[in-house]
């Protein structure tokens, strides 16, 4: 029987199919699902694989890798911009190999649907020098995960997989097979393995470099990349996960009259590239994402164009892929018998009603009309919709953390005020160390916790920071006096407005923790809540 | 059994576009065809547009997406939102959709200019499936009203339709179920009556 899955579902299926013990991750869309599937599962629960959240990739990583170390198979999960914050775990694991098979999970945003940028994972995967793979179904999604456990520990490296948005977001019959048993402990057979003192590195490096070639001949052999035969030669097409569907889907029944590559697997088989080359007159490149393949196999100079896609313009530079712009580049006519009406307004996303996030942006902008110089910096998350009409209250949206440590700067700049608008879940991801950079020297800067005690974009999740604010605040070093809490509601505006001028005021760092539960969190949590708010700062 | 048909569901973050998807899945594969289900998650669904695309066949399906002018039917909850997907339409392809507006966004068109624009499509089902679910006593149950509207466009089953919504609703009691399975059909029912 098959079981309907998201991609992500599979691929978390994979997971605990192949023997998992732990699971690490901090949510954010597209990958929230993975981890969800496995903290809902009954025989994950059996299996007392491990499943909690994690305060931020990189520590998520960590765990992982200390899973690993101590010979069990473990899997961490991110978005792809969350890999910026694991990357410094992650380019050292792959020097360092794994002990217990461990697969890195990162799902890409092409189009930007619920992030800042459309980066493009496989390039991290190259830079570590590590195998990549990337499933382009949701049966692969299963069957991909539970190979990447056995190419890891075959090859005694972490293996990267790579989904794409509308993979992890779209649902399809799966059949799953047998369950592999977890590892039991057992250390690393050479103790030097895991010292990155740079007398072990340099060996481990060399070995990393020297077992290139034999990632190369597994992926030329592997069974997820397939080279279908064509009788027109006047194109050869390269298809990358997700990409080879939305090329099948414009010929009937899938029969494409062109040689087709698909490649699910990385590095990328140089010998199956040199056959398409060798045999059509052109390549056409179909990847989601960045021009990855089309830049490491086209001509630097850009003169012989027999390489073509993102980068020669054919498919089009930015955003994702979908039938129609794959059938624009194969020459087909798409036929749109409807237009968008005049009368179809944009619909952007905006804050719940009755958000407490709303009634802090009002007293904001209340004393945005006091002065002419505020500045306010801010943060992921929920309160990013401060940005939109109709708050227009936010000047700044980068990264996780990012609102406190440009507070800072720009007031070492002098600019006053300087106000820094960051999440609960985003304060403790990687906020909390730029407080402390701030408290250090004493900047003026007034820091608004906006705490709803929930990972609110990504579905409500459980916030690390929930019952544990104040006393964070407190051993950084903001001072008892400087530490404010309020309650972002209609009736307390003027007051609310009061207390965070008078710490605009304030020579030094302030914290004011603007608390009310997420609407979207249930009655239980929101009761359990009400727990920590009896907490006083005094 | 069509060879494929490929339904776009409309509407705003939180309306329930998800629940008819759910139906469609479950009857689909009850019925041994392959589905594809895409879906979104994250921002949009904080009060933004959001969108499903279902694709049932009896053969394998390839792409997530539909493409452009390739939908059979649109099913909406929102009279405006009906409208964005409509580059995805057939030609005489359908569209069923709630009469309600959702006007969260202070540039809402006006809403005649809406339902001419809808009016102006042969195929069109506009019925004010909200009155229809709260009459029954249900207001939740306004997508069911839709589905049940479309279901006879649908190559399954009305047994297979009844059973999913059965078994998705189960979890929440008898009660939940009936009053479910009540909206189907009073949709279903009354989209006879405008047809014929």
């Amino acid at each position: 029987m098959k079981k309907l899955l998201l991609g992500n579902e599979a691929l978390a299926q994979g997971a605990i199919d192949a023997g998992l013990s732990g699971v690490y991750a901090y949510p954010g869309t597209p990958s929230t699902e993975i981890t969800e599937y496995i903290q809902k599962s009954k025989i994950a629960q059996e299996l007392n694989i491990h499943s909690s959240w994690s305060v931020n990739e990189k520590t998520a990583m960590e765990a992982a890798l200390g899973m690993s170390y101590a010979g069990k198979k473990s899997m961490v999960v991110m978005k792809h911009v969350g890999l910026n914050v694991a990357a410094d775990v992650f380019m050292n694991t792959s020097v360092s190999g794994i002990n217990g098979g461990l697969v890195v999970v990162v799902a890409d945003d092409p189009s930007m649907h619920s992030s800042q940028n459309e980066q493009d994972s496989r390039y991290y995967g190259k830079f570590a020098m590590i195998p990549m793979l990337e499933p382009s179904n949701q049966q692969e999604c299963y069957d991909i995960t539970k190979y990447a456990f056995e190419l890891s520990e075959e090859l005694g490296l972490p293996v990267l997989i790579r989904l794409v948005t509308r993979l992890s977001h779209s649902r399809a019959g799966v059949v799953t097979g047998e369950r592999i048993a977890q590892n039991t402990v057992h250390l690393p057979k050479i103790s030097t393995q895991f010292q990155l003192i740079p007398l072990h590195a340099r060996v481990l490096y060399q070995h990393l470099v020297n077992i290139q070639p034999d990632m190369l001949a597994i992926s030329e052999n592997s069974e997820f990349n397939q080279f279908e035969q064509g009788t027109n030669k006047t194109i050869g097409i390269i298809a990358s996960g997700i990409a080879y569907n939305y090329l099948m889907e414009n010929f009937e029944n899938g029969e494409c009259p062109y040689p087709v590559l698909k490649i699910s697997q990385y590095p990328l088989p140089k010998e199956s590239i040199k056959i398409l080359f060798d045999t059509c007159e052109k390549i056409l490149v179909l990847e989601d994402g960045y021009p990855f393949i089309e830049e490491a196999i086209s001509d630097f100079l850009g003169e012989n164009r027999k390489v073509i896609g993102r980068l020669s313009g054919d498919v089009p530079r930015i955003g994702e892929l979908n039938p129609d712009n794959i059938a624009n580049a194969l020459g087909f006519d798409v036929v749109v018998n409807g237009k968008l009406p005049k009368v179809v307004m944009g619909r952007p996303p905006q804050l719940c009603v009755g958000c407490g996030h709303n009634d802090l942006f009002n007293a904001i902008n209340a004393l945005k009309k006091e002065t002419e110089n505020q500045q306010v910096f801010g943060d992921i998350g929920c309160s990013a919709l401060g940005v939109l009409s109709p708050y227009e209250s936010i000047n700044t949206l980068i990264e996780m953390g990012s609102s406190i440590t440009m507070a800072k700067g720009a007031s070492d700049a002098g600019i006053h005020p300087a106000i820094a608008v960051i999440g609960d879940s985003t304060f403790t991801h990687s906020g909390m160390t730029g407080l402390l950079d701030a408290i250090i020297e004493k900047t003026p800067i007034t820091v608004i916790i906006s705490d709803n005690s929930a990972i609110a974009m990504t579905g409500a999740q459980d916030s690390a920071a929930s019952g544990r604010l104040i006393s964070i605040c407190k051993g950084l070093g903001i001072e008892d006096d400087h530490l404010k809490i309020i309650t972002p509601l209609h009736k307390n505006l003027q007051e609310n407005i009061d207390i965070i001028r008078e710490e605009i005021n304030y020579k030094g760092v302030s914290v004011v923790i603007s608390q009310r539960p997420c609407v979207q969190l249930p009655k239980e949590k929101k009761d359990k809540l009400k727990e920590y708010a009896n907490v006083s700062i005094n | 059994m069509h060879s494929k048909i490929n339904i776009i569901l409309a509407g705003v973050g939180g309306q329930g576009i998800l629940t008819i998807a759910a139906i469609l899945d479950t009857a689909a594969l009850d019925n041994n065809l392959y589905l594809k289900q895409s879906e979104v998650h994250g921002m949009s669904q904080r009060g933004g547009a959001v969108q499903s695309h279902v694709r049932i066949s009896d053969q394998p399906i390839f792409s997530d997406l539909i493409p452009q002018g390739k939908a059979d039917i649109i099913i909406s909850v929102e009279p405006m939102e009906l409208l964005r997907y409509l580059p995805y339409l057939k030609k005489d392809g359908y569209l069923i959709t709630d009469s309600n507006p959702f006007e969260n966004i202070s540039n809402y068109p006006e809403l005649d200019a809406v339902y001419n624009e809808i009016k102006s499509h042969k195929n069109h089902i506009l019925i004010d499936a909200m009155k229809i679910a709260k009459d029954l006593g249900n207001s939740k149950a306004t997508n069911i009203v839709l589905l049940g509207a479309a279901s006879s466009l649908i190559p399954l089953s009305d047994e297979s339709f009844q059973k999913a919504i059965a078994t998705l609703f189960e979890r929440k009691g008898e009660r939940i179920v009936a009053k479910n399975l009540e909206a189907y059909l009073k949709g279903k029912e009354i989209v006879a009556e405008i047809v014929s």
